[in-house]
């Protein structure tokens, strides 16, 4: 199972935990986690990435295996410890304030 | 026995506000969904326990939420246990908005202006205000940014925008106001189902005669300093627009500077700004039970959103515009220097009439008697979005 970790807002949301676990089937991509995720909590449609192009939320940034792959492809193949569930793949809320 | 529900949505959550008709002792329910800016919450004439709510964020995008239990519990439309997928979670197409091109009802995704003049792609960014219709719990109008309508038949499960409004040959005219692109006020004709007045800011106001399917601004009379053509058809930055409905072809504007007047339905508007310390501001309100009692609160400038000399001021006039009075007692008269925004002032059906506004600094305003008198219900709330009325047999 792939380890996914959400924002509060989306926690909130979704009515869950921070982190939550999603199966995937083949390659694990940004794009299978978000579609599994996405099928998982339907009503985090539209809140991580766009509804008709699917571009990931401008504010929105993803962590895999302690790096950014916010502006990777969303086709590349993740980490094989994301894969394995030995880390999360993580959603994140840009930081912002002041 | 009637009672009065205040619905508040903040940069932070939304707040319900609740008391008897004496409207002197105040119970505050909140926040719901913490974190999330709530920019509008209105209730459905046709059942005062539906509530659509605008919930927002630059971050993850937008939300609508229903309560059918006046605010008790929540959902988003289409998570009905009828409607679950396999594994009992909801649809959740409620938060889809998607600009309508289709060739069978839509209009092609043009450009607006942008701020330097140069034409810009229309794109989504959220829901400023629901406008649930007159006879219909089901059938709700919301107001987006960027500029357009969207309706719901079928209770804010999925929406479809009226693309006849976006599409409007004036559109690459229009321009974002310093708060984006948006379709803020919503009206509906009690007298007649087919018309529906819109405002943007900055394109201005219009009206359609066809239930939304075609449109036509109606600025004539609007006079800006701000953009190129003062008296242009469009981008005019109206603030707000709003009528009695036992009169709806007077209408009553804030403008971002002048207060405006109509007696023909918006075709042709002139100034009733009179003796006010200042004419910009946002709220423009009419008194339940007297057509031409209108409140408005002044703002010093667009540069200082703030009142004129710290002094938190709402002022009627009982003659339609031009003659105003200051209403000040109970609300602060020094070192104040809160905004009431656009849609943060609102009208109970009592009697006397309740008013009540909510401002930047988190305060929720009312009054028992039509302005005479003011009482913060709240003063620590987030920074007030919006503040609806409701009044429940």
């Amino acid at each position: 199972m792939i380890r996914v970790t959400l924002p509060l807002h989306l926690q909130t949301l979704a009515n869950c935990d921070r982190e939550v676990t999603v199966a995937v089937n083949g390659s694990v991509t940004q794009r299978a986690i978000l579609d599994a995720l996405e099928a998982r909590y339907p009503m985090l449609r539209g809140t991580i990435r766009e509804h008709v192009t699917l571009a990931r939320r401008p504010r929105v940034r993803f962590y895999a295996a302690g790096m950014d792959v916010s502006h990777e492809s969303p086709d590349a193949t993740l980490p094989d410890s994301v894969a394995s569930g030995e880390q999360p793949f993580m959603i994140v809320g840009a930081i912002a304030g002041g | 026995m009637t009672a009065i529900r205040i619905l508040v949505g903040t940069r932070k959550g939304a707040f319900i506000l609740s008391s008897d008709e004496k409207r002197k002792k105040w119970s505050v329910d909140g926040p719901h969904f913490g974190g999330w800016e709530i920019y509008h919450m209105q209730g459905s004439p046709a059942d005062p326990d539906r509530i659509y709510a605008s919930q927002t964020s630059s971050w993850f995008g937008q939300i609508i939420q229903r309560s059918d239990d006046g605010g008790k519990t929540w959902f988003q439309p289409g998570s009905d246990a009828s409607e679950q997928d396999n594994q009992g979670m909801p649809k959740g197409e409620s938060n889809k908005f998607v600009y309508d091109t289709s060739e069978e009802t839509g209009k092609p995704l043009t450009t607006h202006q942008w701020y330097d003049g140069t034409q810009h792609p229309w794109e989504f960014a959220r829901v400023w205000h629901l406008e649930p219709a007159l006879d219909d719990v089901d059938t709700c109008y919301a107001g987006v940014e960027d500029a357009a309508l969207f309706k719901t038949t079928d209770g804010g499960v999925t929406w479809h925008e009226l693309a006849g409004l976006r599409g409007h040959a004036s559109g690459p005219d229009w321009m974002p106001g310093a708060g984006g692109m948006c379709l803020h006020t919503i009206v509906l004709d009690p007298s007649n189902p087919k018309r529906i007045f819109c405002a943007i800011s900055a394109a201005g106001t219009f009206r359609s005669d066809d239930a939304g399917l075609t449109w036509k601004p109606i600025n004539k009379g609007l006079h800006s300093e701000y953009i190129p053509d003062p008296t242009a058809e469009v981008g005019h930055c109206v603030h707000r627009i709003a009528f009695h409905p036992s009169n709806p072809n007077t209408l009553f504007m804030q403008k971002h500077w002048d207060v405006m007047r109509s007696d023909d339905g918006g075709d042709n508007w002139r100034e009733v700004s009179g003796n006010l310390p200042s004419d910009f501001g946002f709220a423009v309100a009419v008194h339940a039970h007297e057509p031409e009692t209108i409140y408005v609160i002044p703002i010093l400038s667009d540069s200082l959103h703030y009142p004129p000399d710290g002094k938190l001021r709402v002022y009627r006039s009982r003659s339609g515009g031009e003659k105003w009075e200051a209403l000040t007692k109970g609300l602060p008269q020094e070192h104040c220097y809160v905004n009431v925004l656009r849609d943060a002032m609102a009208v109970d059906m009592a009697d006397p009439c309740g008013i009540y506004f909510g401002t930047t600094g988190g305060q929720v305003y009312a009054s028992n008697d039509a302005g005479d008198n003011w009482m913060p219900i709240v003063r620590d709330l987030p920074a007030v979005l919006s503040v609806e009325a409701q009044t429940i047999s």
